[in-house]
């Protein structure tokens, strides 16, 4: 192939799925010359799965992402049907928002986006090689087009060696009917960097004129809405519902004739697949008492009659799909659209890579999204938003970019996958935070929003913003530990009818406000001096003062882990020079390369004893350099 | 640095029985902590001693005074560690320095980890740099040993006991993951009744966990011991051989000793809580055959057993059924009155019991292979001391901030707050007992909810 020098770039994303556009969005913004590619223009910012994003701990993640000067909470904003706020009465720690998205309306909205950002080129192009270059990094398209780059983000999803399998056929391929990236594996292997196959897989989708939705047990979407960005002032009304239905006795029945049929059971896929999202053969053989699976019936657009069927992943043959949907109520008669199929793709073991998502091996190489091990639209964004910038800061040689676990759960994300590695495609979730009372997506802002203004990600506008939301609360915080309401007869009645006790002297607003059968809501006709605020300032301020002794514990906690994070170990350092550290120890070092003590603390087989050693070694380089503390 | 970190302690002698025995303490409030335990005679306060003080007084824990001790008080940074330091010293002997140990450690203190205090010291500029690649050997070493003494006590019943707890927390920890996280598959939320049952089940099974295994009441009480054999073998002049003075009525007439008569002795580096019995001849008088059916059931009970035999007479059908009821018990023979002739078939003994013991009670001579011989049953002699006890110390103190964890989720649970501020605390819960294991709780949960629950779309 006749090759030739197209144009060069500060930055080259790979892909266009939710981690590129993040990573092409955030490295653009921050001022750098980049340019993203994708295989089809036609879906970028594509929702090849479930049509919504959201849901728990990712509804976390996309406003973790907007706090930071993210693009996917807006985008959502703009494109929803249906938005819920989940978990509502589990607690404010575990509150998660969840949208249903016109998948099309999304596509063009970030492909627009995209096209209308400043320093950004959008191209279609399938990547075949990918090379150092004494300056940086050389890719190099299908058609021969050399585009120097002096960083390259790889965001390449399900595309990167994309196999789909239905039943007993198999064949290369992407998402979605694209076609797959089938050079770029081997580029990557020539590097030194270790691949592995990951599956994943989705459900049919159905024509809405086919399914008896009259029959089904309807899903409303909240009202009001609460919006995903801190910036969405009106967000738009639902416009969509969902519907329930159930599988029974005859669909397991009609699976289980049929799982010698499934490459899964046949053997003829060799990827590891998630552990959260399993297909419903999997369901049904694992869980063989349980006797109904339940499934959700998402619209995917306005502009459709294509139905998601929610629960319903498979890699059974299409025959056999049909054959089973039909035992389902409501989709007796239903009619297939497109059918379900499982996709095997190559990924990177993420334990090589740093927590800048750079690879160790190579500096100036970056991973998001799936290619890191994750799965996940959120998940995919939030790396890409940490590898754009961190890409761009490297071009413009400023520090890196770096989120720790008790930050955020991006931070929690990318600490789990450069340390621990994963084992299965990698979701989010809250229980894999320890510090998830701090971490609350009504807070993130607080927690991030200064953060992303040092980047350079939030405008001067948004900051204002910020700061006068950051002031009411203080105010209104500071109100309610000043304010004390004498023990009225008003007061006593209000407190024993919900069933608390009664008060004989006087009692500060927050005391009260700290009672769990209290709150805002049931004090306001004793509050009378109450100011005209935004109910969300409400909601923080009951949070805080609610929840006041257990994230004061957490925040303790964050201390202490936070000490080990700032003893920092060097990145070119061989363990196996380091006298009294156990075998398996140095072994596990080596292979992770934790940039902290803390990092080094959190590897399994890296034991207190091992993490004393490390202390030690690091103060006595210390004072070895002249500069022990 | 010096300040920053928590104060620690351990014992910093040789742990062998004689001589001294001391606990150090180090950090910020080592000598708050000391004053918790040591009592001054002069009535002076650790808290206002200059450095390089020495005190006289008494340690006591919650059960009272239990030595005499001297407290040596170091002000940073000139201490060892470079911190506050105070050392105790009290008795030698295992026993009493742990039990000193338990009492600072309930006075605040935590156990100190392997090489500790010297990495302290190290960290606070008190070793030189030559120094430090030896340290990291040590502590290399030092926590092998404690990884190999945690694997052991692992299998043991505290650590099997710490496994169920886990087990019960961690299922209610990922029932609150799974339906927390999965808000739409069809998880049953956790009823109330029985989240606090569970709750109040785990924090019962820690508390009796945490009484049963208390070291203090080991250390205090001992190891049971049956003093057995047939009237008139010597069994009484043992056991005031054991004991330094006449406890029980000593004659030659058999059968003398009608009660179960309890004492507790030291024997090298064990305790015993010795009860001499009656024997376990046939007889007509109910008083006797009262004694004798309470000697047959402490044979079945007892930690260790000193079977008694007399040198000087071939054995008899009542020894030889001593000899069978000893097969499955731990137990030295001890084959009393080698002062006088010996016509018993001693290999018959040995073949029954391995640990035998050649003594004369009235004259004391083969008191030394008796405590030989008692460690070597009970296995103590195995132990490497130290480590021992800093594994079982740890699992105290990870139940115990389990016990506290679990109790808050339980007041939370109570005060009506929402389930994730008691999944928080559950959490706390679980990670206190995995530990020991050296498992993380976020991943042990998880892999809970994939195993029980049928979550995902």
């Amino acid at each position: 192939m006749q090759e030739y020098i197209a144009q060069s770039y500060d930055v080259v994303v790979v892909g266009a799925g939710h981690a590129g556009i993040e990573a092409g969005l955030a490295a653009a913004r921050l001022g750098v010359k980049t340019a993203v590619f994708t295989i089809n223009l036609d879906w970028v910012g594509n929702l090849p799965c479930n049509p919504s994003i959201g849901g728990t701990a990712k509804g976390h993640l996309v406003r973790e992402i907007d706090a930071l000067g993210g693009e996917m909470g807006k985008a959502a904003d703009d494109c929803f049907i249906q938005s819920r706020m989940l978990n509502r009465g589990k607690g404010p720690a575990v509150h998660s928002l969840r949208a249903q998205i016109d998948r099309r309306a999304y596509a063009g909205r970030m492909k627009k986006t995209l096209e209308q950002q400043e320093n950004l080129d959008l191209r279609q192009a399938e990547l075949v090689d990918l090379r150092p270059t004494k300056e940086g990094w050389e890719v190099v398209t299908r058609l021969g087009a050399v585009y120097p780059a002096k960083t390259v983000i790889l965001a390449t999803g399900t595309f990167l060696g994309g196999r789909i399998y239905v039943g007993e056929v198999s064949y290369e391929g992407g998402p979605d009917g694209m076609f797959a990236a089938t050079q770029l594996s081997d580029a990557i292997r020539r590097l030194g960097l270790t691949l592995r196959r990951f599956k994943t897989g989705t459900p049919a989708r159905v024509h809405r004129g086919s399914v008896d939705l009259n029959k089904l047990e309807i899903q409303e979407g909240d009202n009001p809405v609460i919006p995903f960005s801190f910036e969405t002032q009106q967000p738009g009304p639902n416009r969509a519902v969902c519907h329930i239905s159930w599988t029974n006795e005859k669909t397991k029945q009609v699976i289980l004739e049929n799982l010698h049929r499934s490459p899964l059971y046949s053997g003829k896929i060799e990827g590891v697949g998630p552990r959260y999202c399993p297909s419903i053969e999997d369901k049904i053989v694992r869980f063989a008492d349980k006797e109904r699976h339940q499934l959700f019936i998402e619209p995917c657009g306005l502009e459709t009659e294509e139905l998601y069927l929610q629960g319903m992943s498979s890699s059974l043959p299409e025959e056999v799909q049909l054959q089973f949907l039909r035992t389902i109520p409501g989709l007796e008669q239903v009619q297939i659209m497109r059918t379900a199929y499982a996709i095997e793709y190559d990924c990177c073991d993420p334990q090589q890579l740093d927590a800048t998502l750079e690879c160790k091996k190579w500096p100036g190489l970056f991973g998001a999204g799936q290619f890191n091990g994750s799965s996940g639209y959120e998940e995919a964004a939030a790396q890409g938003l940490v590898a754009g910038i961190n890409a761009a800061r490297r071009v413009q040689g400023k520090p890196p970019f770096l989120l720790d676990r008790a930050s955020s759960y991006i931070g929690t994300l990318i600490d789990d996958l450069v340390t621990k590695g994963c084992s299965d495609p990698y979701r989010m979730m809250t229980s894999r935070s320890e510090y998830r009372l701090v971490l609350r997506q009504d807070n993130a802002d607080e927690r991030l929003t200064p953060l992303g203004r040092e980047i350079g990600l939030i405008s001067d506008r948004r900051w204002a913003k910020f700061l006068e939301k950051q002031e009411k609360k203080a105010q209104e915080l500071k109100r309610i530990s000043n304010t004390i309401l004498p023990p009225s007869e008003e007061l006593n009645d209000l407190l024993v009818s919900h069933e608390t006790s009664p008060v004989v002297t006087g009692a500060r607003l927050s005391d009260l406000l700290r009672r769990p059968q209290l709150s805002y809501a049931v004090l306001t006709p004793v509050d009378r001096e109450r100011p005209d605020l935004p109910s969300e300032i409400f909601e923080l301020c009951e949070v805080e003062v609610k929840y006041e002794g257990y994230i004061k514990r957490q925040k303790a906690q964050i201390e202490e882990m936070r000490r080990l994070e700032g003893k920092k170990l060097p990145s070119d350092l061989d363990y196996r020079t380091i006298t009294g550290l156990r075998l398996e120890a140095q072994e596990k070092l080596n292979k992770v390369g934790p940039r902290s003590v803390g990092q080094a603390s959190r590897i399994s087989g890296v034991s207190p004893a091992d993490v004393s050693v490390l202390l030690i070694w690091l103060a006595g380089k210390g004072e070895n350099h002249g500069n022990h503390s | 640095m010096a300040g920053s970190e928590k104060t620690i302690a351990a014992i910093s002698t040789p742990q062998a029985a004689g001589g001294i025995g001391i606990v150090r303490i180090s950090g910020a409030d080592a000598r708050q902590v000391a004053q918790r335990v040591f009592h001054a005679a002069s009535g002076k306060s650790i808290l206002t001693a200059k450095g390089y003080t020495a005190l006289f007084g008494r340690v006591a824990d919650r059960d009272g005074e239990f030595d005499e001790a001297v407290a040596l008080v170091f002000a940073a940074p000139k201490s060892y560690t470079g911190e506050d330091v105070v050392e105790l010293s009290c008795h030698g002997g295992l026993f009493l320095v742990r039990r000193l140990l338990a009492a600072v450690l309930a006075a605040g203190a935590r156990p100190a980890g392997p090489g500790e205090f010297t990495r302290r010291a190290f960290l606070n500029g008190k070793l030189s740099l030559t120094g430090a690649e030896a340290v990291m050997d040590l502590i290399g070493a030092q926590g092998k040993q404690a990884a190999a003494a945690a694997l052991a006590a692992k299998d043991g019943a505290l650590g099997k006991r710490i496994h169920g707890v886990k087990e019960t927390i961690l299922a209610l920890s990922a029932h609150l993951a799974a339906w927390v996280d999965y808000p739409e598959d069809d998880i049953p939320a956790l009823k109330p009744q029985v989240f606090q049952q569970d709750l109040a089940d785990a924090q019962q099974e820690l508390e009796g966990l945490l009484s049963g295994f208390d070291r203090g009441k080991v250390i205090r009480e001992g190891v049971e011991t049956v003093l057995a054999g047939r009237p008139n073998v010597g069994k009484s002049t043992l056991m005031n051989l054991l004991s330094g003075c006449e406890r029980s009525i000593v004659t030659d007439i058999p059968g003398t000793t009608r009660d179960v008569v309890e004492e507790t002795v030291r024997l090298g580096n064990v305790v015993l809580r010795l009860a001499d019995t009656a024997g376990l001849r046939d007889t007509q008088n109910p008083v006797e055959a009262a004694g004798v059916a309470r000697t047959r059931e402490r044979l079945k009970t007892a930690g260790l057993v000193l079977a008694v035999f007399d040198a000087s007479e071939p054995l008899d059908r009542e020894d030889r059924g001593l000899l069978r009821a000893l097969r499955e018990s731990r137990a030295v023979a001890v084959i009393n009155k080698t002062d006088l002739p010996a016509r018993i078939e001693r290999n018959e003994i040995q073949a029954a019991i391995p640990q035998v013991v050649e003594l004369s009670a009235a004259s004391g001579q083969g008191y030394e292979a008796l405590a030989k011989a008692v460690e070597e049953a009970l296995g103590t002699a195995q132990i490497d001391p130290a480590a021992g006890m800093l594994a079982t110390e740890r699992q105290k103190q990870c139940a115990m901030r389990a016990k506290d964890a679990v109790f808050e989720a339980r007041e939370a649970l109570k005060a009506g707050m929402t389930l994730d501020a008691v999944s928080v605390a559950l959490d706390d819960a679980a990670a206190a007992l995995l530990e020991l294991t050296g498992e993380r709780v976020t991943d042990a949960v998880l892999d809970q909810v994939f195993a029980r629950f049928c979550v995902g779309k």
